[in-house]
């Protein structure tokens, strides 16, 4: 079973401008259990995808079409806001990327982990236990301590330890982590990554992992979900997108990798020119302005082409892998 | 003359704005125009006509002299509006003065300014009028010199702050290494730079200079009778509170539309023009 | 914690040094004799040289400023020039009514200013926002004693819901209380305007961080996000707000004083101006120059109290 089956997803908001289409035909599946890494560069739609899930788009924020399905039940998109409110936490809860805001800094840890279980129907003394339990899952040292302080009395790498127990806390089927440790430093930034790996392997629930840094994808995730421009641009299992990458924007974010250079250079690798204005999409190939195989054709939509056991990439070149060595 | 419509054009589009400016041209105008708009004195009195309400004779009644309150309250106006427009000038000037001193001169003068500027505002505005009342006497200058030393402080604060911030820039560093004087630097470099803010912020004020004008002759301590003054008007108002509602709405009126007019006339154009101030 | 304490103790004393440095010089080095002004314009010169002789004004200035400056650090203040009691003991026996006065001016502002605030930034956009909008500006605007005598003018003469003077039957706390209802409205009136901008406009403000999506993508209940987590925070700057406020109410407070015939510091200085009570004048300036100075201390404390992140850096 799919935890969380995303179909032909648009959203747009409107501007002063004029409306900004912000996702385009986002398709792609988190399978129960899995950790499905989503990437991306800033701007891409991530913020977007995760907001249209959670039913928390900004107000000019609008789903034109499409369907998010939650273990094959409830659509997310036309799902009523108390409804998605109660899915909110308990179902599918979410760990943001800074630590340092992510907590409220008035209210005590413990306040705030109780707080989250309103509507558990437990006792406070439970609630209280459930939260120490979490905690120390978490390795915060002496929890029962800890309740009683407040976020600014942590760490960076505490406070999102924090947040993860606060997020996994009620047991949820999906987790949303967006970039969690991005904004920790490397030490701490594995030993997160481990933590968290560790304890989707516990609850058994599947996760959509966001971030821009693709060794932490390719030590974590299952699957691997590339977005560029608010589009999908190539989805499959992390050995076909690391190894096999169809898609010619996969191909640069793969050579653009600090993390994957061989040798000393002056200056890194980047992707010349820029992401086109969403509010004035090309009709065709969204990428065609950055592509180094570009062709005629790519000024008509490109198909998802399947590649195969699960590997689709959004390009009409996507058949032929990438020639071994491109010359910039 | 396109320049002088534009600001205006984007005031009127505000409803607020609109309002304020039309309000404010209104007080202007009957300060202006006082001698034309009625053939009453208004230190004329005439105690046979005491305490009459509205009518097509006198349009706003009388008071407890027998006085015409409409005459009163035009030629109130002007007394407010002079006071205003003077003694903010005068803030202005010294605070622009002391700011840039403070900013740019030595740290230890700065430091003891500062020291100033916050003793001066820990006083309760009322309390240091009454104090300096006491000693200069009721009378016109001692309402600008209370306006004075209550808005000084502020304005020479935000001069002080913004010259701080400008000193390290690097254009004036560059003047500075080219020789220019420090009088050239203050007044090419900085003042520009820091005036337009200000002035927004000392229109904004204006309310507060006349509700001191107004709130001093109301206590006796300002404008001396029989001059006429919306304070003192509205005090003649208290006193006959129990006889006639009029002449305490002749009083308060036109301080409630006169201090409404200038804030939303000064809050719109720190909206159209400074966004930056709206914090304050 | 106690050094932060003493530090800002510390800059008080200094700023309140100052002020009675300014207080000084207003009185000495302006043209005008304190002396004649105390005794009026009938005193004959002999009258006026003794009493500048009692009063100290011979001496030379430095040495004036010192006796004032150390024997008012000590509560001597002077005496009262008809009855020869402490300035001290008077102005402290008129206190407690101005105080009154404030908290209950305090009392609307925050009752009114921090829900309407609140209101209005939940809504925001709306008409409602934009007439608690209007209405803000509009209340800052108005001169306190505008407020006060329409209050008066409506609410205790036109209407006779309220009574118009006094303080109240002493010992009758409800007579008392209904004694203070207009009075205080005119002193908080404005204040409920300044304070529902502000909370509207921190609250939108941390409407915006990221705690509060956090909460919200606990699926947490909109009234706890609105009430619990986004306004225990936007309620801090009125504290310091109010700190600031303080200083206009006194202002506003001696003219709720005049015009609903309260006794109060108010009252006190302006009967002493009219009978030339000099040394009550000066007294009263200091004494409520001081209680702005710590009330404003007071307010920094206070936010250390509610605020942990504050709590832990002192």
């Amino acid at each position: 079973m799919t935890t969380l089956g995303i179909d032909g997803l648009n959203v747009t908001f409107s501007t002063e401008d004029g409306p900004l289409h912000a996702l385009k035909n986002v398709t792609f599946d988190v399978p129960e259990n899995r950790i499905v890494g989503i990437v991306g560069e800033s701007g891409c739609g991530k913020s977007t995808l995760i907001n249209a899930i959670l039913g928390l788009l900004a107000d000019n924020g609008h789903i034109d079409s499409g369907s998010i399905l939650f273990q094959g039940q409830d659509d997310l998109t036309t799902l009523s806001p108390s409804k998605m409110r109660d899915l909110r936490g308990p179902r599918i809860s979410t760990v943001f990327q800074d630590p340092m805001g992510a907590l409220n800094p008035v209210i005590s840890v413990g306040k705030q982990m109780m707080n989250i279980q309103y509507r558990s129907g437990l006792s406070k003394e439970q609630k209280a236990q459930r939260a120490i339990e979490m905690l120390e899952l978490v390795r915060i040292p002496d929890a029962r301590a800890a309740l009683a302080r407040y976020p600014h009395q942590f760490s960076g790498g505490m406070k999102q330890r924090i947040a993860i127990a606060m997020a996994l806390m009620m047991e949820p089927a999906l987790l949303i982590a967006d970039e969690p440790t991005t904004a920790l430093d490397a030490t701490l930034e594995v030993t997160t990554i481990e933590l968290l790996k560790d304890l989707q392997a516990q609850i058994g629930c599947s996760v959509m992992f966001i971030s821009h840094h693709l060794g932490v994808i390719a030590e974590l995730c299952d699957d691997v979900v590339v977005m560029y421009a608010g589009e999908v641009v190539e989805r499959g299992t992390t050995r076909q997108i690391f190894n096999d990458p169809r898609h010619p924007y996969t191909a640069r974010l793969l050579e653009c990798d600090p993390a994957r250079q061989s040798e000393r250079t002056r200056n890194l690798p980047t992707i010349p020119g820029e992401i086109p204005d969403l509010r004035a999409r090309p009709p065709g190939c969204i990428f065609a302005n950055r592509c180094h195989r570009v062709r005629d054709a790519c000024s008509a939509p490109p198909p998802d082409t399947d590649i195969g056991d699960g590997h689709f990439a959004r390009c009409i070149v996507a058949e032929t892998p990438e020639p071994a060595q491109v010359t910039a | 003359m396109a320049e002088i419509w534009r600001p205006i054009r984007k005031i009127l589009r505000e409803p607020l704005g609109a309002l304020g400016l039309f309000l404010v041209v209104l007080v202007i105008f009957g300060a202006v125009f006082a001698d034309f708009l009625t053939s009453y004195d208004p230190t004329r009195i005439n105690p046979r006509d005491r305490f009459q309400g509205p009518s097509a004779e006198h349009l706003m009644g009388t008071d407890q002299l027998g006085r015409d309150l409409f005459a009163r309250v035009l030629h109130g106006g002007r007394i407010a509006l002079f006071v205003a427009l003077v003694s903010t000038a005068a803030s202005l000037a010294i605070g622009i003065v002391l700011g840039l001193i403070a900013g740019y001169g030595p740290r230890w003068l700065d430091n003891l300014l500062i020291l100033l500027f916050d003793a001066m505002k820990s006083f309760p505005t009322v309390m240091l009028a009454l104090a300096l009342v006491t000693i200069m006497g009721p009378s016109l200058t001692a309402v600008m010199v209370v306006v004075i030393l209550v808005t000084v402080p502020g304005y020479a604060r935000i001069i002080r702050t913004q010259t701080i911030a400008l000193k390290n820039s690097e254009y004036v560093t560059a003047a500075q290494s080219m020789g220019a004087s420090p009088a050239r630097i203050l007044r090419v470099h900085i003042l520009p730079n820091v005036i337009g803010p200000l002035v927004i912020l000392a229109s904004m004020d204006i309310p507060v200079v006349i509700g001191i004008e107004a709130g001093m002759s109301f206590l006796g301590l300002g404008v001396r009778p029989p001059t006429p003054s919306w304070g003192s008007m509205l005090n003649d108002g208290f006193t006959s509170i129990r006889d006639t509602a009029w002449i305490a709405i002749a009083g308060g009126v036109p301080i409630i539309l006169t201090t409404l007019g200038f804030t939303f006339l000064g809050e719109t154009l720190r909206d159209v023009f400074d966004p930056r101030l709206k914090g304050r | 914690m106690l050094s932060y304490f003493f530090k800002r103790l510390g800059l008080a004393a200094v700023i309140v040094s100052v002020a009675m440095f300014i207080l000084f010089c207003m009185i000495y080095l302006i043209p005008g004799d304190p002396a004649a002004v105390a005794l009026g314009p009938r005193a004959t010169p002999e009258m006026r040289d003794a009493l500048r002789e009692a009063m100290g004004l011979n001496q030379p200035i430095p040495v004036q400023f010192w006796n004032f400056y150390s024997s008012a650090w000590m509560g001597d203040l002077g005496t009262e020039v008809l009855s020869g009691r402490p300035v001290l003991t008077v102005v402290l026996e008129q206190l407690p009514f101005t105080l009154a006065l404030i908290a209950g001016g305090i009392t609307w502002s925050v009752a009114l200013g921090i829900p309407l605030g609140c209101w209005a930034a939940v809504s925001r956009g709306s008409w409602a926002d934009r007439i608690v909008g209007i209405l803000s500006v509009a209340v800052i605007a108005v001169p306190s004693f505008v407020i006060a005598i329409y209050a008066l003018l409506i609410f205790a003469v036109q209407l006779r819901w309220l009574p118009a003077i006094g303080a109240g039957e002493p010992g009758n706390l409800g007579d008392q209380l209904t004694h203070l209802v207009l009075p205080s409205l005119a002193v908080g009136l404005g204040w409920v305007g300044y304070i529902a901008r502000m909370v509207r406009a921190s609250m939108l403000e941390v409407l915006e961080a990221s705690h509060i999506r956090t909460a919200r993508a606990f699926g947490l209940p909109d009234r706890m996000i609105t009430y619990r987590y986004a306004l225990s925070i936007a309620i801090l700057p009125t504290v310091t707000l109010l700190g600031v406020g303080i200083g206009q109410m006194l202002s506003s407070a001696v003219f709720a004083e005049i015009v609903f015939a309260r006794p109060g510091v108010g009252k006190l200085v302006y009967d002493a101006i009219l009978t030339r009570n000099f040394p009550v004048v000066s007294g009263t300036v200091l004494v409520t120059t001081v209680l702005f100075v710590l009330l404003n201390l007071l307010a920094d404390l206070t936010i250390g109290a509610l605020d942990p992140r504050v709590r832990s850096n002192f």
